[in-house]
């Protein structure tokens, strides 16, 4: 009986949820970000350092959706190459979290390591106006800090920054630009020549 | 004759449906990820709990706004009407989620003693994926929750207490929330060359 009693149900013995079809209203989304800006904002005193307060608790989210999305997919093998993680951030794990896939993925030609997401609009800036005495801000690090997690957890460490870059049609859009670290790029070029 | 008012159910059901919505596991994860740098920057539970109750508050008066000319509730004609309109409209319209109102009185309270609800919570979309670690087991992780309905109430002229009473991270059944009323507060207008 004392056994039953103190047995609470673990937190993997759960269900994981249906996913997808479960919605919450944008607004408390939008609350709930924006107080979090705030209370970042509070204990920051330069732009960058509110970003990468932001960045550091977008980490955490990017830990658990990859696992989340990976567990749903069923998948049962690693991504090993660059090019197969990034599709997996910018297709599956954006789905996931922002019901779309990202706008972009593209290569910096100059350089091997880097590769770039770019969004129209970010889900997390729509409501976020941008203060004139720190125009450099960009709050799309909390979803920078996302794809640095999952990228992290996936074994790619990278740096993630986000941008905002002036569209050619008028208006700008947000940029993530992944620069992976050295290890990572001397296995790709090591599985590429197997 | 006063046309009928649709119940409440259904104008919650109809307020959602308007509404622009966001996947509800990402709202889950931005949430533990702000109780998480709350914890990390306080070091205190207690602190952390007060201070989501705080970021609950701000959230409360300014959504109360979108929620009037959105929800299209109606004028409350007692306090216990507006337990109903919470749970059955405003938590449905942001969260997606119906809440359940049960009045409460205390069985030997004098007559003109203030009113109280408690909102019964059965499907909370913060706990998912949510476990209390031990050192963190007193923590009110719901609290925001209290503030926004406290932040809501105040900007509509009632001052009311809330209290996270009831947790399903603390082992209980559902999630339930206390809301007692302290004070009708009317509006004083003021002439503006004052």
């Amino acid at each position: 009986m004392a056994g039953l009693r103190t047995r609470k149900l673990n937190i993997v013995d759960r269900a994981l949820g249906k996913g997808r079809q479960e919605v919450v209203s944008q607004s408390a989304f939008a609350h709930l970000f924006s107080e979090f800006v705030q209370y970042s904002q509070a204990r920051s005193i330069t732009a960058s350092e509110l970003e990468r307060r932001l960045e550091d608790a977008g980490v955490g989210i990017g830990v658990r959706i990859l696992e989340l999305a990976s567990l749903r997919d069923g998948k049962t093998r690693r991504e090993t190459r660059m090019l197969g993680i990034l599709q997996y951030v910018h297709t599956t794990i954006w789905k996931a979290l922002f019901g779309k896939s990202a706008d972009a993925l593209e290569k910096v030609v100059e350089n091997e390591d880097e590769f770039m997401i770019s969004e129209q609009e970010p889900l997390v800036n729509q409501y976020i106006s941008v203060p004139a005495h720190l125009p450099n801000l960009n709050c799309a690090a909390f979803a920078a800090g996302i794809i640095r997690g999952a990228l992290e957890s996936a074994g790619f460490p990278a740096a993630v920054q986000a941008h905002t870059v002036a569209a050619d049609a008028g208006g700008s859009r947000t940029v993530f630009l992944i620069k992976f670290a050295p290890e990572v790029l001397a296995r790709e070029r090591s599985l590429a020549s197997a | 004759m006063a046309a009928q008012r649709p119940p409440y159910q259904r104008l919650g059901d109809v307020a959602f449906s308007k509404v622009e919505k966001v996947n509800a596991e990402l709202f889950t994860l931005t949430y533990g990820a702000v109780v998480v740098q709350l914890l990390k920057d306080s070091e205190d539970v207690e602190q952390t709990s007060i201070q989501l109750e705080k970021m609950g508050y701000n959230i409360g008066v300014r959504i109360i706004d979108e929620f009037l000319a959105k929800a299209n509730a109606g004028t409350c004609t007692d306090f216990k009407e507006t337990g109903e309109v919470i749970a059955k409209v405003a938590f449905r319209m942001f969260l997606g989620v119906t809440v359940d109102c049960r009045h409460v009185v205390e069985p030997n309270a004098p007559a003109d003693a203030m009113p109280a609800f408690h909102l019964i919570i059965v499907d909370n979309p913060l706990v998912d994926f949510v476990e209390l670690p031990e050192h963190c087991s007193t923590l009110a992780y719901c609290n925001l929750l209290c503030g926004v309905v406290r932040g809501a109430l105040e900007m509509v002229g009632m001052r009311v207490e809330t209290k996270l009473l009831k947790d399903t991270l603390w082992g209980d059944e559902h999630t339930e929330i206390s809301v007692s009323l302290k004070e009708l507060v009317h509006e004083q207008y003021r002439d503006d060359d004052e």
